[in-house]
């Protein structure tokens, strides 16, 4: 394959394809206990993972972390995953956090905005030092019309999903990285692991198929009142024509 | 007793405290001008209620040698022709009585009405609508109740409108006004000339007045109609659900496939009003149209986030909802125990959130419907309800207490009843039983106002 080839192939886009990339956002966070002083009463990290704790890295280059002025340097800029930024500090904030997406994904990057959350929601409770509070949202990054070198390039990457591309189309292999070369960029063993939370698709499609249901049968109740009705008033005009 | 004494501040205090205390005394009395900065700014510079004195009126007072007495006096009243004589109360300083003319007699105002003779009116104002006496008593009138048409038109001999009256009196007048001028230009000034009267403009600007004013009432009274029948329409629900009740136990699968198929080609059933089934199925395409747009300008963005797109999509698909209608759709999708915003917004979940938030739309446009099938049926079956023979009742709450609580039936009422207001006129011409009908042209006949 001829140079030029390669980068037509990288420019070129996929229409009614899109990537999606799942993600979760947010931060967990921990009371100093005895150690917290006036400025400093609970450690928090607020990060961007994959929802399956998949590396990231394969989309996204860089995360920053813009932090409330009062910190020191408080654009934190992160260069490679996880994308995570561990802090101490007492107060509640938003913090925007900038995705810059590698070269041939999107030269434009997309800010998320997570307000960081240090306090438990219910106040009444003693603050514990073992169990943190932790708020995290799921989302889902969509490139529509990704460059074909995209598409090929993370096609069987665990961290996006990908379409099936239409009959006929196909894609060269891209040789596979060796897994051990690259520094790891995957939460899956993060120490925070066991507090993140778990988004199941499933449970919000059961929902949503119930309630589905309820309103259809509600429907399908109005549309029989209704030629009802129009049945009756067939009836009375043919009585009253007579 | 002191506030003084209470605090046990001695007699002769401090200057300061002194002016503290005294000055809201003397504000609250009568001297506003003695206000201090501070407390006329607690009034926010406001105008008082009630209309003030003169603050320096007040202020003056009056001079030690003015002896000011009241006396019972006559007066003449320069507004009277009669030389009625009367008396009043008079205030008489030193002895000397007020002289110059009774001081209410410049209110007396009278317009001046242009005259015509004889030959002025042959020669300008001649009107086949009018003769020559007709004119001469609008004319008398016109002087004798300064203009005041309305009058004018209840004292007019032969009945002529208000406006017919106007046009009369303003077109002699400015006839007459042209017809003395030297020249044209000498009155283009008069108001007469410059503005003329203009009947056609007048007659449309009232009937339209007119009609919103009996509108309102219209509306109201038709409220209450509305809640007097509102007994007769759930009597005529639950007899439909009786009979709903009884096909169901003939046919226990077929309901749902019916239903269907008649959202999937969106007919309606058999209707009298072909506009509001049009009205049920027109969002659908629609909303088609609009997601598509909305599809269209995400993929301009290069990248987004799903909840950015899927906000995009709800927006798009509830344009043509009113504001009260996507409450009513939220407070729905609440009802179902459903997330506002997908907690796992995946593209399935997505789609799922969407659908949903389109078939709620249909169940609102359904009740919509059958609160104004039910209100149409009620108003031409002229109150005389056949109840279906032998169909089992069943309460109300009974059947919607699977799904959705009380108060979405109770919505839908109300936003049938919106409906139906809005449609007011087209339902009347096509239902003329209906005693609103002929409430209307009798409205227009008081825009003699």
């Amino acid at each position: 394959m001829s140079r030029a080839e390669d980068t037509e192939k990288k420019i070129k886009k996929l229409k009614d394809v899109e990537i999606s990339v799942p993600i979760v956002y947010g931060n967990i966070s921990f009371w100093l206990g005895k150690k917290a002083n006036e400025y400093q009463s609970h450690k928090w990290t607020v990060y961007v993972r994959g929802a399956t704790n998949e590396d990231l890295g394969v989309v996204i280059k860089r995360a920053v972390f813009q932090l409330h002025s009062s910190f020191n340097n408080p654009t934190r800029v992160v260069e490679s995953p996880p994308f995570e930024l561990s802090e101490a500090g007492w107060g509640e904030f938003e913090i925007a956090i900038t995705l810059y997406f590698q070269s041939d994904v999107c030269d434009k990057p997309m800010n998320l905005y997570h307000h960081l959350k240090l306090y438990p929601e219910d106040e009444s409770g003693p603050m514990s030092t073992k169990k943190p509070v932790v708020v995290e949202s799921y989302d889902e990054i969509v490139f529509p019309e990704p460059s074909e070198g995209f598409f090929a390039r993370v096609q069987s990457h665990p961290a996006v999903t990908l379409p099936r591309l239409p009959a006929g189309f196909t894609l060269p292999p891209v040789p596979v990285e060796d897994a051990s070369k690259r520094k790891r960029g995957d939460t899956k063993d993060h120490p925070l692991s066991q507090w993140f939370m778990n988004f199941s698709e499933a449970d919000e499609l059961l929902q949503l198929a119930a309630a589905r249901q309820q309103v259809q049968a509600h429907i399908a109740k109005l549309r029989r009142q209704i030629s009802l009705i129009d049945g009756q008033h067939q009836q009375l005009k043919s009585t009253s024509d007579q | 007793m002191d506030a003084k004494d209470i605090l046990g501040l001695p007699k002769t205090p401090l200057p300061i405290t002194q002016e503290k205390k005294s000055q809201p005394k003397k504000d609250s009395q009568r001297k506003p001008d003695g206000i201090s900065r501070e407390v006329y700014a607690l009034t926010g510079g406001l105008a008082p209620l009630m209309p003030s004195i003169d603050t320096t009126q007040l202020k003056r007072r009056p001079p030690s040698d003015e002896k000011i007495t009241w006396q019972w006096l006559p007066f003449t009243n320069s507004a009277r022709k009669d030389n009625l004589q009367l008396y009043h109360w008079v205030r008489v300083v030193n002895g000397v009585s007020p002289t110059g003319d009774y001081s209410f007699a410049k209110y007396n105002k009278s317009v001046d009405i242009v005259r015509y003779t004889d030959e002025e009116y042959e020669k300008h104002l001649t009107d086949p609508m009018w003769t020559k006496k007709e004119t001469d008593q609008l004319f008398d009138l016109c002087e004798r109740f300064d203009l005041r048409f309305i009058i004018i038109a209840d004292r007019f001999p032969s009945s002529r409108t208000v406006e017919e009256l106007k046009d009369r009196y303003y077109s002699v007048s400015r006839a007459i006004l042209l017809a003395r001028a030297p020249s044209p230009g000498d009155v283009s000034a008069h108001p007469l000339i410059k503005e003329p009267y203009n009947v056609s403009q007048e007659v449309d600007r009232k009937r339209a007045l007119s009609m919103v004013l009996s509108q309102t009432k219209q509306q109201e009274r038709k409220d209450a109609e509305v809640l007097a029948e509102a007994k007769r329409i759930t009597e005529s629900r639950m007899a439909a659900r009786g009979v709903e009740e009884s096909t169901l136990h003939v046919a226990p699968n077929a309901g749902p496939e019916i239903a269907e198929t008649a959202n999937v080609d969106g007919t309606v059933s058999p209707s009298s009003n072909v506009q509001l089934a049009s009205a049920a199925v027109a969002p659908s395409t629609s909303v088609t149209a609009e997601n598509a747009s909305t599809l269209a300008s995400l993929r301009m963005l290069r990248v987004y986030l799903r909840t950015y797109a899927l906000e995009q999509m709800v927006q798009a698909a509830s344009s043509t909802a009113g504001l009260r209608t996507i409450k009513r759709v939220e407070q729905i999708l609440q009802d179902l125990g459903v997330n506002l915003k997908p907690r796992v917004p995946t593209k399935a979940v997505c789609a799922e959130h969407l659908e949903l938030r389109k078939e709620i739309l249909t169940l609102l446009n359904l009740q919509k419907q059958l609160q104004y099938k039910e209100a149409e049926g009620s108003s031409f079956r002229d109150g005389s309800y056949t109840e279906m023979p032998g169909t089992p009742k069943r309460s109300h709450r009974d059947q919607d207490g699977i799904f959705i609580p009380d108060s979405m039936s109770f919505g839908g009422e109300r936003a049938g009843r919106r409906d139906q207001k809005r449609k007011g006129p087209g339902r009347l011409s096509d239902a003329p039983a209906s005693p609103a009908a002929h409430k209307r042209p009798r409205k227009l006949k008081a825009s003699d106002l």
